[in-house]
């Protein structure tokens, strides 16, 4: 089975549509969602609409911390103009939307995968994984051999040692990684919807649980669109050119 | 199955035990780290050639390298291709134990010539050269080897090399499973580099090393550093040099020595920039520019020992990131010269070509090629007039390049004689690692146009790029 995972959409419909039409075409049989499919970006309704449907079909689907801002609460631990689009975003969303969003889990597991926005250790609670000592921590708190987050929107890879230490690496995009079986692997996907490593392209990893390799693919999709869309709703201004300059 | 007690990694598989699909013919090897078997397809579809099993040894108090290594091997195995290397046709797990099916390369093995050697200088070239382009084959797949021993080099029937054995390599973009797993350094005693003392896996030219551990071992029938089984020994190749060659055996061209300790030079940056460009110069010996590397008779004194000595105590600068960019800085141009076009403006433009690729390729190695055209001569002075004939294109050809002020080592000059330039451009290039070539446009004379273009037939059919340079003006 081919899974495509795609994390931190934040209500970009654009780089949405891309990353679903790549991974299609690279075979892909199915989409988990690693949470943060809306905040910052002004489509929030066009893309649940998509990822209800596809989870409708099939596809995997866990809360990110902007999803759950939307239903309610404080947003004392989020940056201004998070907290901008969080407002806008909770004016817009419907009873429907909000149930989705509601029912959301944090983590799912499935074989030897765990599937979690943040971090296995305390879903809830956040956590960026930003080093070895964070990735560490979450495998740590699970068992399952390869857990798949987001959150962080650069895409990364950590692997354990038989030593023991924890090592890091960058993905190539493109490259087909095998996941060995010998080891335990945390896998960082990237942004679809806001990637902020210097490169605008939308973001996304394919999992083929049969060869056992892991690819990242950065795909080009039209962010001025998306941009423009963000300065048409009157979302801060600052959300519209990260999306150009993917910073 | 074989499963008594433990798994297939730790009993000895009888002939006719069935592991993932695969019968077990006959234990071929029994190593420290892996047991080797003949192996055939169970059933369906069996590949057209001899198969090998490899299973790691698990038994209790086995090398905790032997499971990282295979699991290396198996990675970069797969992401592997061409003639240089065994296909691998399957790998799984069975009781816990891992495997692998590879393919069986019939040919001899490296080792068994290195146990002879010294060898005539002749075989010593040319089974250096064979392991060579070996070499710049996997570089050119971003894969550097890391553990290039005779033990790991076979042979199939026609002579190519064949690289076995990547417990020990890395793939640039792969994860690096290697690094800093074990006490030592990642390596083999004899042939390890400076850089890969350091910790640094990241510089192709690691292999350039052993590279020339194997070649000195081949023509001298002697390790250079010897065979040292701690770091600090190891680290003596830092700041003594090996004997020189000549000095065990005099009758080792001076040209062969240049060669081998040029390969040996502590420091990555004096080696040869890619395998290819060794490779090459084993080829046409008398092109090689000669330094104080080929007269050498005795080791450097100790005051150049203690220099070399504190100078090793810095870090080696890092290698480009990858083996992909490094040969991207080091590419092999050949350049065609038409002797009998007489237009300035075209060899200028051309040469305004190459010194472009001077700036951005700082490291290439550049081959002038002219082809002459045969003539029929009464068959008593023949020689005399070719030679002069073929001295007289040597000399264009050097006043050709003069104005680019390359340094000695960056050119090389190749002469040949057919009636088919274009083939032998083709050829040429193929055989010697060609990156790109570069030709000049077909001018508009009648005879140009009788004879056809040169040009278009080595675009049409070169498997490298070709650059077609025509002056502005025309």
């Amino acid at each position: 089975m081919r899974t495509a995972l795609l994390a931190d959409v934040h209500s970009n419909l654009e780089a949405l549509q891309a990353c679903l039409a790549h991974a299609r075409r690279e075979g892909a049989d199915r989409f988990a969602f690693l949470g943060d499919l809306v905040g910052y970006g002004a489509d929030p309704l066009a893309c649940l609409d998509t990822i209800e449907g596809l989870v409708g079909e099939g596809a995997l689907a866990v809360a990110g911390n902007h999803d759950t801002a939307c239903l309610g609460g404080h947003l004392d631990t989020m940056s201004l103009p998070a907290r901008d689009a969080i407002y806008w975003t909770r004016e817009r969303l419907g009873p429907r939307q909000r149930d989705f969003l509601a029912g959301l889990p944090l983590t799912v597991a499935e074989d030897d995968r765990l599937f979690a926005h943040a971090s296995a250790d305390r879903p809830e609670a956040w956590t960026y994984i930003t080093g070895v000592r964070e990735a560490e921590q979450a495998l740590d708190a699970t068992a399952a051999r390869i857990v798949f987050v987001g959150h962080v929107h650069h895409p990364q890879l950590y692997f354990t040692t038989p030593g023991g230490a924890l090592r890091a690496f960058a993905p190539v995009p493109g490259v087909a990684m095998p996941l060995s079986d010998f080891r335990r692997w945390l896998v960082i996907v990237g942004s679809a919807g806001q990637p902020r490593d210097g490169n605008p392209a939308a973001c996304y990893a394919l999992h083929d649980a049969a060869a056992g390799t892991l690819t990242h693919y950065r795909v080009p999709y039209d962010a001025r669109a998306a941009a423009n869309k963000i300065l048409e709703a009157g979302l801060p201004e600052r959300l519209a050119w990260r999306l150009i300059r993917g910073e | 199955m074989a499963t008594d007690q433990g798994g297939i990694g730790e009993n000895r598989l009888p002939p006719g035990a069935e592991v993932g699909g695969f019968r077990v013919v006959e234990l071929l090897h029994e190593g420290g780290m892996a047991m080797l078997y003949a192996v055939e397809a169970a059933g369906g579809d069996p590949p057209p050639f001899p198969l090998i099993m490899k299973i790691p040894r698990l038994a209790f108090g086995s090398h905790p390298g032997c499971l990282v290594g295979f699991e290396v091997e198996l990675m970069i195995l797969g992401r592997l291709a061409g003639p240089h290397v065994p296909r691998l046709v399957a790998g799984g797990r069975a009781d816990g134990a891992p495997w692998l099916v590879i393919e069986r390369i019939a040919g001899g093995r490296l080792i068994e010539a290195a146990a002879r050697a010294p060898l005539e200088p002749a075989e010593a070239v040319r089974l250096t050269a064979a392991v060579a382009a070996a070499v710049h084959d996997l570089h050119r797949q971003n894969v550097i080897h890391h553990d290039l021993k005779p033990e790991n080099v076979l042979f199939r029937e026609d002579g190519t090399a064949v690289l076995v054995d990547f417990g020990l390599a890395r793939h640039a973009e792969l994860p690096d499973l290697v690094e800093e797993e074990f006490h030592l350094p990642a390596g083999t005693g004899a042939g390890i580099s400076p850089e890969q003392l350091a910790g640094m896996r990241a510089d192709p030219r690691s292999d350039l090393f052993a590279l020339g551990v194997i070649a000195y071992r081949l023509a001298t029938g002697q390790l250079p550093f010897g065979a040292p089984a701690t770091r600090s020994g190891m680290r003596r190749r830092l700041y003594v040099d090996p004997v020189p060659p000549r000095a065990l055996r005099p009758e080792l061209p001076p040209w062969l020595q240049e060669v081998i300790l040029r390969c040996l030079e502590p420091s990555a940056e004096a080696r040869y920039a890619t395998a290819a460009q060794l490779a090459h110069d084993l080829a046409h010996p008398d092109q090689i520019p000669l330094t104080a590397r080929a007269s050498r008779l005795r080791r450097a004194g100790v005051l150049v020992v203690a220099r070399r000595w504190l100078q090793a105590l810095r870090q080696p600068a890092p290698a480009a990131a990858t083996p992909a960019r490094h040969l991207a800085r080091a590419p092999h141009i050949l350049v065609a010269v038409d002797l009998a076009d007489r237009r300035e403006a075209l060899a200028e433009a051309m040469r305004a070509a190459l010194r472009r690729s001077l700036i951005a390729e700082p490291d290439l190695r550049i081959t002038l090629v002219a082809v002459l055209a045969p003539q029929a001569f009464g068959e008593e002075s023949a020689p005399e007039i070719d030679h002069a004939r073929q001295t007289s294109a040597l000399v264009e050809l050097r006043h050709w390049a003069h104005p680019l002020g390359l340094p000695a080592d960056k050119l090389r000059i190749h002469l040949a004689e057919s009636a088919d330039p274009a083939g032998t451009l083709l050829d040429y290039a193929a055989a010697h690692h060609v990156d790109r070539i570069v030709v000049g446009a077909r001018g508009h004379s009648a005879l140009r146009r009788y004879l056809g273009s040169v040009s278009a037939r080595v675009v049409s059919e070169a498997a490298c790029s070709v650059t077609v340079v025509r002056p502005a003006d025309e």
